[in-house]
Formats: structure tokens, sequence, C-alpha cells
């Protein structure tokens, strides 16, 4: 294996330092560089992702990537610098790809940090990029633009971009680029995509690629760089259940305030509140044999126990990994829980996306959350920013900063008990 | 997806069914008798089979013999006990199987890496390597996701004053997904009671991934929330993406106005029509219509005059924000609304055409996207009036197969000559060159070595 930008060393001038990450490099690395590097890189990405999660525009954003790129990444070696970004992003995408939430945390960060590096290249090198991309996109020619010059204008009108005359367009086939057709930002004909060049989002290129040959090696490097996956219970473990409704009153995000409290007055739930509901109390502490005592206790109010027992027990224990595959499932994370959409009868999902306004305001008020506090987190759900929302909820309520942004049902839980509770004293 | 069977409601006639004209011979309900029948002449087994065989049952070299047997099918019995994970090796061990069982409700999954029925083995050797490899693109459209915008029904009947919305879906989703997704081997099938199932079957839509399934699922969305019970189309932009407008002149707009209008009576009961002022921005403009209309019950009549008069003041140009306000009128009460779920992963099982739904003894007959405003569901061939016509043939007439005598001819001739010969063709062709591929790749080895 070589790494991809070696080829054309002799080139060094023009060409940039952005590597398009196609193999893995065939160095030798001093184990402490190996770990130091990822961490340094972690910081980056995570830098990004709290960024995002902030709401900042995309020039503050471009800002932010650079220079958390400038002092993170440096090295003291020049020649070293292309190295360590490409070890560190290598090994972290080891670390990223054993299940499906960390891969795409992995790669929503890395699209963005690549997006936002190829952003400050010069145009020349843009176009050499490309170029080494050997992507399956066919650049439009004359004829072809000219046919379908007014349905990419109208495209372009559409989602509110002006069209540009000397826009590259390539067509793709429409699996390359879900995201762009689920929101209808290209043009669909025949099969494929119509991608102007801004639009190129460089997701396909490092997909899943090494998936199944590397997994056996990640297994064994262990889980130090793991971002957290809350599916163990970590500081509190095994709560007990006439703890439950007090914790849920103190220290439950909204959305699974909101499930719990719809569980306890209709003594039932949907699949996706089971689901949800369900995987979050697992990784707050709930062993199995509370969780089915405290689901049986709420259905068979409305189903009878017979039934619980025969249709519902089942995926409480599947939900442990004591069923079917036996997978033990990890908790949601507030990007999966804000990505779902929920239907009628549906109680799941992110209040900050899903509830209506009035809901919003009269569950968050219920929360104790007033005054300017209450505009704030309004206006952060107007912007879209509904994990910021979230933050803000959590920082009035237990008038306390929380720095690091709330990305997890189970972090908002564990920041606050650790707010709540003096060191070293547990519930019980 | 539709409701289990029941037992105790098989004794019931469906009373709201607006196309109750059929009071012959053969009684009226369901029964597994009847269904016992069906099976046993009518189904067409070889017709389902070559259609999940994909070409994958013939001679050639390149066919994969281990296809059709990856396949499940799922059986709902008379006692409600759901079976799944059936799988079969050949055409008629399927036939077999469904004669003995006599399933009320067939239900067809993916094709899995190794065979269904034998899962747990291959779950016992540690790797994961049961999983669905393929699956036909699916949409499920139900009519009862319509509820707030049709007034002739509700819940699980439907009437010819509110199939046009079924229709409605049919063409503005077969025309995307032959235009603009480059797909052609289409199945519409009614799904026997309140709505209709599409199967897109190319093999590049049956290789879809969940992610790209969830893409088409959300390219074909565009309701937000549901505000006043209402589910509205949000529209934004300064121009509608082209798969929209194209929608909304070609189809929407035109049955809107042609025919919803007056079917539903849209304009004229005032509930209905302030539900759709609803749906207008500028609070005063909305009311100042619907002060028109109220006070003024003469002039401005008719239902079509009041929507120009409506349309006219939104699109005037006088009150700044409103001229999107005449499109997502149309689109809330015209747009397809598919169940999105079911379209979205591979491993989602759905109702097998040619079944018959056991509440209503319709069978689940193929639609003709075409003419699709001329389809009755409430004329379609029932149980009753299928075993009515065999018996009616009693004497023996030159035929090759009992359905050629009864009104499921049209039905199996439509599917064999609109779905399952093109298909086959193109699978053949497919085969054809993926092997002719692999021997040049291989020659080509062959002779570096």
């Amino acid at each position: 294996m070589e790494i991809l930008r070696s080829k054309k060393k002799p080139t060094a001038e023009a060409a940039s330092n952005l590597s398009l990450y196609r193999c893995a490099p065939s160095l030798e690395v001093r184990l402490d560089d190996f770990e130091l590097y990822a961490i340094d890189r972690l910081r980056v990405l995570k830098g990004i992702s709290n960024g995002l999660s902030r709401g900042k525009t995309p020039d503050e954003m471009k800002t932010l990537v650079n220079e958390l790129w400038r002092t993170n990444m440096r090295h003291p070696d020049v020649t070293q610098i292309i190295n360590k970004d490409l070890i560190s992003h290598f090994v972290l995408r080891l670390v990223y790809c054993r299940t499906d939430e960390l891969r795409k945390w992995f790669l929503s960060m890395e699209t963005t940090l690549f997006r936002y590096r190829f952003r400050l290249e010069s145009l020349e090198s843009q176009r050499m990029l490309m170029a080494e991309f050997q992507l399956p996109y066919k650049a439009l020619n004359y004829v072809e633009y000219e046919r379908v010059k007014d349905k990419l204008t109208q495209v372009s009108r559409s989602i509110g971009q002006s069209s540009n005359v000397d826009t590259i367009f390539f067509k793709v086939p429409f699996e390359e680029v879900p995201e762009l057709v689920a929101n209808r930002r290209v043009f669909l004909l025949k099969g494929n995509a119509y991608v102007a060049m801004n639009q190129v989002k460089w997701t396909s290129t490092i997909r899943e690629q090494e998936k199944d040959r590397l997994t056996p090696i990640v297994e064994a490097l262990g889980s130090s760089y793991l971002g957290p996956d809350y599916s163990q219970p970590m500081e509190f473990t095994d709560i007990s259940l006439k703890d439950i409704d007090q914790l849920a009153n103190t220290s439950f995000p909204l959305c699974m305030r909101h499930l719990f409290n719809r569980l306890r007055e209709d003594h039932h739930l949907k699949h996706g509140g089971r689901m949800q509901l369900g995987l979050f109390l697992k990784g707050v502490g709930l062993n199995l044999e509370n969780a089915l005592a405290f689901w049986r206790a709420e259905f068979s109010q409305k189903v009878g126990s017979e039934r619980f027992d025969k249709e519902y027990a089942y995926t409480v224990r599947h939900n442990y990994g004591k069923e079917g595959k036996r997978t033990d499932y990890t908790p949601y994370s507030c990007q999966k829980i804000i990505s779902v959409t929920p239907s009628v009868g549906d109680h799941h999902g992110c209040p900050y996306r899903h509830f209506s306004e009035e809901n919003l305001r009269a569950a968050l008020s219920k929360m104790g959350v007033g005054g300017r506090a209450m505009d704030d987190v309004m206006d952060k759900v107007r912007n879209r920013h509904y994990q910021l929302a979230c933050t803000m909820t959590f920082e009035t309520i237990h008038a306390a900063s929380c720095d690091s942004g709330i990305n997890h049902p189970n972090q908002y839980f564990i920041q606050s008990r650790k707010l709540l509770e003096p060191k070293g004293q547990s519930l019980s | 997806m539709e409701g289990n069977f029941n037992e105790k409601d098989d004794m019931k006639i469906d009373v709201h069914s607006p196309g109750n004209q059929q009071p012959k011979k053969v009684s009226h309900e369901f029964s597994f008798d009847y269904l016992k029948v069906y099976y046993g002449k009518l189904f067409p087994y070889s017709d389902i089979f070559r259609w999940m065989s994909y070409g994958n049952d013939g001679k050639h070299p390149a066919c994969d013999e281990s296809y059709f047997s990856r396949r499940e099918f799922s059986f709902t019995l008379e006692n409600d006990v759901y079976l799944r994970f059936q799988s079969f090796k050949s055409a008629t061990d399927l036939e077999n199987s469904i004669k003995e069982k006599c399933p009320s409700k067939i239900d067809i999954g993916p094709v899995y890496s190794v065979d269904p029925s034998k899962r747990h083995a291959y779950v016992q050797a540690g790797n994961n390597v049961f999983t669905p490899v393929e699956r036909e693109l699916v949409f499920d459209i139900d009519i009862t996701e319509y509820d707030d915008i049709r007034y002739c029904c509700s819940g699980s009947d439907i009437c010819l004053n509110c199939w046009p919305l079924m229709a409605i879906a049919i063409k503005v989703i077969d025309t995307a997904l032959r235009d603009d997704f480059g797909f052609n081997h289409i199945l519409w099938v009614y799904s026997g009671r309140r709505g209709v199932h599409c199967w897109v079957c190319d093999g590049r839509a049956r290789r879809l991934s969940n992610e790209a399934r969830s893409s088409i699922t959300d390219y074909f969305h565009v309701y937000k929330g549901s505000e006043n019970g209402l589910k509205k189309a949000s529209l934004t932009g300064l121009a509608l993406h082209p798969f929209l407008a194209r929608a909304y002149t070609d189809v929407l707009l035109d049955y809107f106005e042609r025919t919803l209008i007056h079917n539903q009576k849209l304009f004229s009961v005032e509930d209905r029509y302030e539900k759709i002022l609803d749906i207008i921005p500028d609070k005063s403009v909305a009311s100042e219509i619907h002060e028109k209309w109220q006070g003024n019950k003469r002039s401005s009549t008719s239902e079509e005059g009041r929507w120009d008069q409506l349309k006219s003041m939104l699109q005037s140009g006088k009150h700044k924000g409103l001229r999107r306000s005449v499109e997502e009128i149309v689109f809330s009460y015209t747009f397809p609304r598919i169940d999105m779920e079911v379209s979205k992963h591979m491993n989602h099982l759905l109702k097998a055409p040619f079944c018959v739904h056991p509440k209503t003894g319709r069978v689940c007959v193929p639609i003709d996207p075409k003419h699709c405003d001329d389809f009755d569901p409430t004329s379609i061939p029932t149980l009753s009036l299928l075993l009515e016509e065999l018996n009616a043939g009693g004497v023996q007439m030159d035929v090759e197969n009992d359905w050629e005598r009864t009104s499921l001819d049209q039905s199996i001739r439509f599917f064999r000559s609109s779905f399952l010969q093109p298909l086959m063709k193109s699978c053949k062709e497919e085969m054809e060159s993926s092997y002719s591929a692999r021997v040049q790749q291989s020659n080509k080895t062959s002779l570096g070595w």
C-alpha cells in the first residue's frame, strides 16, 4: 500500500496537504504516536461536533475548523504533518467503525472537516483533488448540460441558491448521494442525480469501505478511545425501582420524561417509545429483572400481565441481548432520536423537534423553565438547534453550565446525577 | 399494514362498503372453505414462483439455484397464528404448503443470505451471516392516511369518491419511479381493502441499501406536522423542485379542480372550506374570504367559482407571501401519503398479490397505472364471485386453467403481459451480460498468466 499523495510528490508546490484517505499508510508508527495522534484528531472532531450543535454559521465554522486543525494537528517536523493526518484518520476509522451509531458520527464529522479544509484550498488544488477522486462522477458535457439546464436552475431556486452558470455539474447514480435525494436538493433523471460541484459530499469515498476487513482488529484494540455509547451503566450501577420516579423528575431529559410520564398515565407505549425509553433505562442502570418488573407493572394495567408476558416481555429481554440475535443494544443518541418521524399515537422522538410550540412550552414550564430562559430555548428550537435547546434546558434547571453540550440522553442523565449527587454517595 | 384477521369478524358483512352491489347466490362473506377452493383451483402459483425467481429458475449457467429458496414467506393462519421465515425450494413446494396451511394472508419478505428456515443453524455458527440481501422496493399507501381530507368515508372504507386520491398517488409515484429513478418493472396491486401496494422489481431496486430506500421515501414526502388535524404540505423556496412541479401541473391541480372539489364538496360545506382557509398564513385574507362566502350565499355559488375566487385573490400579488398558498392547498389535499416505514427497510413484509382479503373477500389484483382512474375497488373479483363463476362453468369449457373461466382471467393476463414477461426478459438480459462479463474477466486473467 502506498500513500496516495506520495505519487504526486514532484509537484509538491501545487499539491495540497489534503488527503483523500484512499488507503491506509504502510508506515511504521510508534505506539505512543499512534495514541497521541488519534487523541489530537479526536479533539478536532469533538470541536467540530460542538460547533455544529451550538449552531455556528458556515463562516464561523470555517474559522473554527481552521483553528482546531492548526492547534491540534501541527507537528514539529513539517514533513510529518501529512503522516499525522493520515495515521490519526485511520486509527479513528478503526475505532469508530464498531457500530452504526459511531460510524455515522465519525463520518459526519470527518466529512465536515474535509469540506472546510477543501474550501481552504486554492482553486487549482481543488481541481487536482477532484481529478484524483476517480469518483463515479462524470462531469456534464455541454450538450447534456443544455438539455437539463432549466431543471437544474429550478432545483437551485427551490433550495434557495442562486444558480451559477460556471458551476460544474456531475452525473452520479442516485444511490451515491442519498442525503441530497432525500432533501430533494438534486435533479434526478433516469436514475442519475445531477450534483453541483459545491454539493459533492465525499461520503462515498470512505463509507464503510473497511468495515468487514477491520472488525476483528478493532475488537482487540480495546475501548480506550471509544466515544461513550452508554450501553453499560457507567457511574451509577443498578438503580432500583423505588427511585425511578424521583430520578425521572430530576435527571431525565425531556424526551425520556415525556415517555416516562405517558407510560405512567396510559400504561402503554408504542414500539418506538418502548425502544427509546427501554434502552435509556438500561443505560441508566435498570437491570433486566427490574426492567421486566417495571414494564409489567405498567402494561399489565392495560393489557393484563398474561398478554404482557406473551407479547411484550420478549422485546424487553431482546433489548438486553437475551433474545433473537443477542445483541446488547445501545441506548439511542440525540442524533438518532431527532432523526425519527413519529406518527400519530407515538411519543418517542425529540420533543424539541417534534412537539408543537404550545406543547413544548407547557412541557418546559412544567420542568421549571420560564421567562428569558424559555424564550432562549424556543429561539434555538425555531432555528432547529434541538440539542442546543436541550442543553439550555439542562443548564437552566441545574443552574450549572454544560460546556460539552448534550449529545446523548444518557449523558444528560449522568451529568445531572453528577451535579445533584454529592461525590461518593449513591441514591440507595 | 392491514389488521389481522379476526375470527369473530368473519361472519360480518362489511355494511359500510358502498359497493355492496352483488347480492348473489354464494353468500357474501369470506370463509376458509371458499379459500380452500381458491387455493386449490385459482391461485396463480407458477406466476408467483416465476416472478420471485427472477430468472434463476432457468437453465442458464449464471442461475443462482438457491435464490428462490432464500426468500422469506410468512403465513397468517386461521387461528391467527403467524408463521414467519417459511421458505420453499420450488413452485410445487410453495403450492403444497399453501394448499395445506390455507393461510388467510401470505406476506412476502426479503431474500436472505441463507435459507431463512435454517437461520438458527447459522446463528449458532456465531458470525452474523443471516441477513437480508435483496428486497423489492415497496410502497404501501392506505386511504386511512387521508382521513383529514376525505368526507365520503372514513377508516378502512373506500369508495369511488375517494379512490381518485389513490389514483393520484399511483400516477405521481409511478411517473417519478420511472422518470426520476429510472425503474421499469413496477407492479401496482390493490391491497384488498383500503389501499394500494407498489412493488419495484428492477435488479437495481432490489439491491438498494436501506439508506437509499430511506432517501427515496423522503423524496416522496412533503408533509410537516399535523396542525389542526390537517396534514399540511410545507413548500419552501422560490420554485418547486422539478418532481413536485411536474406532479402539480400534470396531476395534482387537475384532480383537485376537476374531481376532488366536487367529489368531496370542499367549498360548499363551511367546516370544510374553513379548514382550507386555515392553510393560508395571512389570517386577514382568510377571514375576508370566509365572510364573503358565509354572508353571501347566492353569489359565487358554485364550488369551482369559489376556488377560482380564492385562487385569484391569493395570486393577485397584493399580499406578500401568499403565492405558495395555492400550491400548498392543492398539495395538502392531493399529494400521495405513503407509509414511510414500510419502504425504508429491506426486511419489511408486504402482502402478496392475489391474496384474498379476509375482511372484504376481495382479491388483491394488479392495477394498471395507465388506467388507474377506471379501477373500481368496489367491483373487483371477490372470493364468492369467483366461486360462483367456477360453479356456473360446471361443464368443462376447453381451458387450461380454471381461472380462465372466472373474472380473475383478466387480472392474471394483465399481470403476465404487462409485468411478468417484460421482467423475465430483462432478467435474462441482465444474467447474460453479467455472465459474459465474468467469462471475459476470467479469460483475461488466464491470458495474463
